[in-house]
């Protein structure tokens, strides 16, 4: 019975979270097209912003002469032909509908970085998340090629630290005695203290990992240049799958005490119907705020701050960049720190939640 | 906010997380963490083995002190033990030297003292002998009277001193 249970809660769960992302992601892009048409040629901050915020099928390098140069990244999609793949720069920058693609006897528009149908969608307006308009899209966005890159970066590191271990035995030297706090950080401060000395050391290499993979995640997002700046950590879909993670290892650690905890509180018998459901829901809201936390965190240090740049913009004076130069510096700080507290804050209410499942009966 | 095909980062952050995860967990974690946790262990090994060695230091000079001790007093033994023979063997020389000295000086005064009678034996012999031949000649002179030979044995007594 027990061993049913999780798997249906797991599913409900997931279910759940997905509704709440479509919601979120249906409602956003109506805003963008307003904004849009109201501001052909005028700046717009919001646009800048919606722009940097999201993902894109391409990596913006610069402007030069009104010309705008990126790098192209694989289209990867999967249509009703099956596979399809092609490169962004088959569009030619176009992002209102106008370039069509024409690849296994299929045509392709790309309309706000979302490729859709030609010929499904009618007057340019499409639906981000109407899937009958839309093939799947697998493509490596500018995200997924943020992120490929950090694990490239983090894996090159932590090699290195590992190899470090088997040269010397002594005090750590070199990367290894940089890293070495850190990772004792995370088995000190944050898996000890909340899972317990018996059962920790099996959850430390996903704490570690979830550690540093937001960690250099949020800062190079900081970084305002190819190839970093892209907003990966403050992507929903990118924490959602973080956090479910940390939801699905939970949920699978959790012990007799866990679950009789969640279906068999202790309360009179009157209670179960209210407080099964709450206890369930418990469980999802943990993951849920882990998810929210952090994107919101991200993606608002990132609005902060480019709003503080685009200040120069709207007033169309260059005497506004001292302060707002020396504000983005501030905040530049301030997400700095943010960017490692919200890693700590991650992992550290990962390991409580799994430290909550894992633990003896107290009662 | 834009929606860029949210299908497609679930998919790669998936996947991507789950290989640098395992990756990572059998190249990195594992052996980090293990080579930590060896290096802890060593050296609260070292440092249990030094804390014992350092007692058994502590014992050891402890021992050294007592051996130190004895010796010491051994040797203060040893130095008054030296001490009383040669205050004993000294003092004993001078008993002997001083009754070998004062029978020395015994002997002396006993051949003085018998020199001395010897000598006065000696002078009352001659004084006895100078007084039986003054007395033959004042006979051979003086006896003619019995008055004169008396008063020259008187002065001629007078004029001899004895000693």
């Amino acid at each position: 019975m027990i061993a049913t249970k999780p798997l249906k809660i797991v599913l409900l769960a997931i279910a759940m979270l997905f509704t709440f992302v479509q919601i979120s992601y249906s409602q956003e892009p109506e805003v963008e097209h307003a904004s849009e048409k109201q501001t052909e040629k005028e700046f717009s901050a919001s646009d800048l912003i919606n722009h940097h915020i999201a993902d894109s099928h391409e990596f913006h390098l610069f402007n030069w002469n009104g010309v705008s140069y990126s790098m192209p990244l694989p289209i990867i999609l999967y249509t009703d032909n099956g596979l399809v793949t092609f490169l962004s720069s088959e569009f030619h920058h176009d992002n209102n509908g106008e370039v069509v693609v024409e690849k296994k006897g299929q045509k392709f528009v790309r309309i706000h970085d979302n490729i859709f149908y030609a010929d499904k969608i009618h007057d340019g307006h499409a639906e981000a998340l109407d899937y009958s308009v839309r093939p799947l899209n697998f493509s490596i966005t500018k995200l997924v090629f943020s992120m490929l890159l950090s694990v490239v970066i983090l894996f090159l590191i932590f090699t290195a630290v590992a190899k470090s271990y088997k040269l010397n035995n002594g005090a750590p030297k070199g990367i290894a005695g940089f890293m070495e706090p850190l990772i004792l950080f995370v088995r000190d401060d944050i898996a000890i203290p909340n899972i317990g000395k018996k059962n920790y050391a099996k959850y430390m290499p996903y704490l570690l990992s979830i550690f540093f993979f937001i960690w250099i995640n949020n800062l190079i997002g900081l970084i305002p240049f190819f190839p970093f700046s892209a907003n990966l950590t403050g992507n929903i879909a990118f924490t959602f799958v973080l956090a479910s993670f940390t939801f699905l290892i939970t949920t699978f650690s959790g012990n007799k005490y866990y679950w009789k905890h969640i279906l068999m509180p202790p309360v009179p018998k009157a209670l179960y119907p209210i407080m099964v459901p709450i206890e369930i829901i418990g469980m999802l809201t943990k993951p849920f705020a882990l998810m929210i936390r952090l994107f919101a965190n991200i993606a608002a240090g990132h609005i902060i701050i480019l709003s503080l740049v685009s200040l120069i913009f709207i007033f169309k004076t260059v005497a506004v960049s001292p302060i707002s130069g020396a504000f983005v510096i501030f905040m530049s700080m301030l997400e700095m720190l943010v960017a490692a507290l919200q890693a700590y804050v991650f992992t550290l209410l990962s390991a409580l939640f799994i430290g909550q499942a894992v633990a003896d009966d107290h009662h | 906010m834009n929606f860029v095909a949210p299908e497609s980062l679930i998919f790669w952050t998936t996947i991507i997380f789950l290989a640098f995860f395992f990756l990572l967990k059998k190249l990195a974690w594992k052996p980090i963490l293990n080579a930590v946790k060896e290096r802890e262990d060593s050296i609260n090994d070292a440092l249990l083995s030094a804390e014992k060695a350092r007692l058994e230091m502590l014992n050891l000079k402890a021992d050294n002190e007592r051996i130190l001790k004895e010796a010491r007093a051994e040797r203060d033994a040893m130095m008054k033990d030296a001490k009383e023979i040669k205050d004993k063997l000294i003092s004993e020389a001078r008993d002997e030297a001083k009754k070998q000295s004062s029978k020395l000086i015994e002997q002396a005064k006993f051949t003085i003292e018998n020199e001395k009678q010897a000598a006065i034996v000696e002078l009352k012999n001659q004084v006895a002998e100078l007084s039986i031949s003054i007395a033959e000649k004042v006979i051979k002179e003086e006896l003619s009277s019995k008055e004169k030979q008396l008063k020259v044995i008187g002065d001629m007594l007078k004029d001899v001193k004895l000693n």
